[in-house]
């Protein structure tokens, strides 16, 4: 009941972030200079050109007139249409989602395996060697970011040893037989594992790139978090019951560590998802992010607004999740 | 025949020459509650740390013997000497607010050593458990075993970590402090309380405390540790009476007199600490020669 209450509480603040979100994208990227009229005009285009296209997409009003406008439609689900595509927004953009959405996911389970390895054998092995190594090389990846590292895969492992794709999202040559845009998940649906190899193979670079920095901030943090617990009471209590190392990290220490781990993953990966907006430009990958951009030099302002608000109801949606994981893996606060 | 034999007993801060047990020696029989006491810093809570393996990893056991049954623990490889400690020997602890897993229900935390370390089928092993929070004094043991740990309070919590401890009927348990964390009023029921399930077991306990009066009410025999040296090794009787060394005597004088709660506060006199001191490092010389 209490956990209704406060999902219900989280959706109307969200709503009110999202009306927030829609004001100052819209008012922001009409102020700043440039149009998409000019866009779209050929050299040597005429006044009276500028002028029709203006009328024609409702450029002429002003603008808290055309927020109106937007707004209504965008409360009847009706995004509005793309300037530089001439299609409606809200296809455009649920479209793209799907691929920045597995990208994301997959960026988190890559950087959750490393980073939650990372963190479990520098605690397994704490005073050694390998700890300080595990130390360092969390500095280093966590001071270069994310783009340079997607730099750096390409190099190493799209030039000199090429064993991945390094730009789209699937080889064009294949043959697709998916209904939807979640080409990852259609693939294993229909056990076309050639198909999931290929994309996989697609994905893999940007998704690590994305990865790494966020696999060094749950590394490190987790670990710390992980000592700590292994000095408490109940683990002490548990190693004289007869258990040994691995069993006291991992059933005692680990679900106890995890708790403010988990707060930081959902604020990362909010930041993660804003990472795509780079990554896809620079691997090429039909997502979100690489449409985001093109909005952006096209001063497509519909398709812009779409973006953001999208972009807005993810990082929403991501947190309310994670507060939903803390209280199911804290008992404390499970009755609370 | 003693149960726990501890015989020249060193131990030192990794890589330092800082003693923190200096040849200590003492004997706990089957059956005996044997007091361990001394300040804050004396090295008691490290001589039950030793015998049950958790010393932290920044002090390294450089001397002696811990024979348990026969068997010098120190000598066994670490996954038997775990199993084999799990299997005879139990800690009550000092804090019961930290002693308990908060993410795990209670059940499971008193069950677990009977069932995967002695391999107890679950149903006996909850079975055992009800039985135990009965003998505890805890009323509908079932909602007990269901609950967290945050849900019940620090005596209850306490009264089930003793429960747990004597769940495998241990031939010696540790006790680390175990009143020292409560309020006054709960410290005395709980003492009973850990006396009363020792006498129904028989099980051996080494009472770690700086409190003569609790040792008084529950001990046997005692040690007086300062330093992490042995300083005294008495029966109880003769070292309320007698005692044998110049600091039992002072730290006994020390001890506030409930007969007598107007009266002020000795301490141990410095040139009793002085004394002692140099009793320290003159074992720290012996030692070297």
């Amino acid at each position: 009941m209490q956990l209704l209450q406060s999902v219900l509480t989280r959706l109307f603040t969200t709503l009110i972030t999202l009306i927030g979100v829609a004001v100052i994208v819209f008012f922001v990227i009409r102020v700043v200079p440039g149009t998409p009229i000019a866009m779209m005009l050929p050299p040597g285009a005429t006044e009276d050109d500028v002028a029709r296209l203006t009328a024609l997409y409702g450029l002429d009003k002003s603008i808290p007139q055309q927020f109106l406008i937007w707004l209504s439609g965008t409360l009847h689900g009706d995004f509005g249409t793309s300037i530089t595509t001439r299609q409606p927004v809200l296809a455009l953009v649920l479209s793209r989602l799907p691929a920045t959405l597995e990208l994301s996911i997959m960026a988190l389970v890559i950087a959750t395996a490393i980073g939650g390895f990372m963190a479990l054998t520098g605690t397994r092995l704490r005073g050694t060697k390998t700890e300080a190594a595990i130390d360092i090389s969390n500095g280093m990846a966590l001071s270069v970011p994310d783009f340079l590292w997607g730099l750096i895969l390409i190099l190493g492992f799209g030039v000199l040893i090429p064993i991945f794709h390094i730009s789209g999202r699937i080889s064009p040559s294949l043959d697709l037989p998916f209904t939807s845009n979640f080409y990852l998940f259609e693939s294993v649906l229909r056990l076309r594992f050639d198909l999931w190899a290929d994309i996989v193979a697609h994905m893999f670079m940007p998704a690590l790139a994305l990865a790494i920095p966020l696999a060094a901030i749950i590394g490190q943090l987790l670990k710390q978090s992980l000592k700590e617990t292994m000095h408490l009471d109940y683990v002490t209590l548990a190693r004289t019951k007869g258990y040994g190392e691995n069993h006291v990290i991992l059933h005692e220490a680990l679900p106890n560590a995890i708790l403010p781990t988990l707060t930081l993953v959902g604020v990362q990966f909010t930041f993660l998802i804003g990472g795509t907006v780079i990554i896809e430009r620079l691997f090429s990958y039909e997502g979100l992010g690489n449409m985001a951009i093109d909005a952006v030099i096209n001063r497509d302002l519909p398709l812009i607004q779409g973006i953001v608000i999208l972009f807005a109801v993810i990082f929403t949606a991501v947190n309310l999740l994670v507060d939903l994981c803390y209280a199911a893996l804290n008992p404390r606060l499970r009755h609370a | 025949m003693s149960y726990l034999t501890i015989r020249n007993l060193s131990a030192n801060l990794k890589g330092r020459p800082d003693r923190i047990l200096r040849n200590v020696s003492l004997q706990v029989a089957a059956g005996e509650v044997r007091g361990l006491v001394g300040e804050s810093g004396a090295g008691k809570s490290m001589i039950g740390k030793a015998i049950l393996g958790t010393l932290p990893l920044s002090i390294e056991i450089t001397g002696g013997e811990i024979i348990l049954d026969g068997t010098d623990l120190l000598k066994l490889p670490p996954a038997q000497r775990r199993t084999r400690i799990g299997q005879f020997c139990a800690l009550i602890p000092q804090d019961p607010l930290t002693a308990l897993n908060p993410s795990r229900r209670i059940g499971p935390q008193i069950t677990n050593r009977l069932v995967d370390i002695l391999r107890w089928t679950r149903a006996d092993a909850e079975k055992r458990a009800r039985e135990l929070l009965a003998e505890v004094h805890i009323p509908d043991p079932e909602r007990v075993m269901r609950s967290y740990p945050h849900e019940l309070s620090g005596g209850m919590r306490q009264r089930i970590l003793i429960a747990s401890a004597f769940a495998a009927e241990p031939k010696l348990i540790v006790a680390d402090e175990p009143t020292t964390a409560l309020d006054v009023t709960v410290q005395k029921q709980i003492l009973k309380l850990i006396a009363e399930m020792q006498a129904r077991h028989g099980t051996a306990l080494l009472f770690v405390t700086h409190d003569l009066g609790v040792v008084s009410k529950v001990c046997q025999s005692l040690s007086v540790l300062y330093g992490g040296l042995v300083l005294e090794d008495s029966r109880m009787t003769d070292f309320f009476h007698a005692p044998k060394h110049p600091y039992s005597r002072a730290l006994l004088a020390a001890t506030p007199k409930y007969t007598d709660p107007d009266g002020s506060l000795t301490p141990v006199p410095d040139a009793v600490v002085a004394a002692t001191r140099a009793e320290v490092e003159a074992a720290d010389r012996s030692a070297h020669v």
